[in-house]
């Protein structure tokens, strides 16, 4: 995720990287992470081992994903992230429940 | 889904051939490579009814791989290219150079793919490919701070691209690279965007190396031969069935 402040809400910015806020601390799956009862988005990033890089020049950072568990994944219920089709209608995987989906990574090169 | 930043309509040709009745989406910035595990094309990943993932990112086909006419030309021009400088490095002496096709066509086997989705459509969980949910996460491949970073570089090399900064795009394209050298996604996008560029056409997209002559203009520290004459045979597309 690119932002251009590291000063970002970030209790948004786990929600929308699939964790919820929730009394045990960051939780996604069955895996839960402690956090401290006020806690600002480079807490967050720190906690979940998510990596910041910077482009000074464009005031911009990036948030890598997480490394908890030290896997891609953290737990095998698939995420949902917002998806695009040719003509930019949008589309969601969850759309797809009640139906085996085997997902295929693709490219033009 | 379509792993590529350089626009819609690099797709567009693709999908539209196909006719697919199936939903078929564009994933520009590489999101399945963070949220997944991704880490070539192609991968596959199989989700159940659910909505759980019973087999994280593998390589995988639908069959035995058939291509078009231009390319399939150009392979065979290659192996020839290949097979001469082999006899004639084995004439002189000397050590042959990697064969790349056979490093690119060795791990995953290519024909029994099918027949094991085949057989997951069929018999859902009872099916011996179907992993459980710690199996799933434990087979998603190592995700170091290292890996975390490239992914960060990768999401700033693409937006920097887009917004015409090449050089520091290029700068965060090779951090990427090097942090997370086995990611072929980030690799193989990033060489044929200049590839591209530098031959265009039908081809443009799969030149991933310099130009003969070239070799002192091209951005990366990597490319495509260079980096797939490193790898251990199996490692490009690694056999996980």
């Amino acid at each position: 995720m690119l932002l251009d402040r590291l000063d970002a809400d970030p209790i948004a910015f786990a929600e929308a990287h699939g964790w919820e806020i929730k009394p045990e601390g960051a939780c996604k799956g069955e895996v839960c992470v402690p956090l401290p009862d006020t806690f600002a988005l480079t807490d967050l990033t720190s906690r979940l081992g998510m990596a910041v890089v910077d482009e000074p020049t464009r005031d911009l950072w990036a948030i890598g994903p997480e490394t908890v568990g030290g896997r891609a994944l953290v737990t095998a219920s698939a995420p949902d992230p917002d998806l695009v089709d040719l003509e930019g209608n949008p589309f969601r995987l969850s759309s797809l429940r009640g139906t085996k989906v085997v997902l295929v990574a693709w490219a033009p090169y | 889904m379509s792993l590529e930043l350089d626009g819609v309509e690099a797709s567009r040709p693709f999908i539209e051939a196909a006719q697919p009745n199936h939903p078929s989406l564009l994933d520009p910035t590489h999101q399945l490579d963070a949220l997944f595990g991704v880490v070539n094309i192609p991968n596959v990943v199989w989700i159940d009814e659910d909505g759980m993932i019973v087999r994280p990112p593998e390589p995988g086909w639908p069959g035995p791989t058939e291509y078009p006419p231009s390319l399939a030309a150009r392979l065979a021009e290659r192996a020839q290219a290949a097979e001469a400088e082999r006899q004639q490095a084995l004439a002189e002496g000397r050590k042959p150079p990697v064969d790349l096709m056979a490093q690119l066509r060795s791990g995953q086997d290519r024909e029994a793919y099918p027949d094991a989705l085949r057989d997951w459509a069929n018999r859902g969980a009872d099916s011996p490919h179907a992993m459980s949910p710690d199996q799933v996460v434990a087979a998603s491949g190592n995700r170091s701070l290292d890996v975390s970073a490239a992914a960060a570089h990768f999401e700033l090399a693409n937006h920097l691209w887009r917004a015409g900064d090449r050089d520091t795009a290029f700068a965060h394209f090779n951090a990427c690279h090097r942090l997370q050298p086995d990611n072929w996604t980030y690799k193989r996008q990033a060489w044929s965007l200049v590839g591209n560029e530098r031959v265009g056409g039908e081809l443009g997209r799969l030149t991933q190396v310099p130009q003969p002559g070239e070799e002192a203009d091209w951005p990366f520290e990597s490319n495509f031969d260079a980096d797939v004459a490193q790898l251990e045979p199996g490692s490009y597309y690694p056999r996980t069935m």
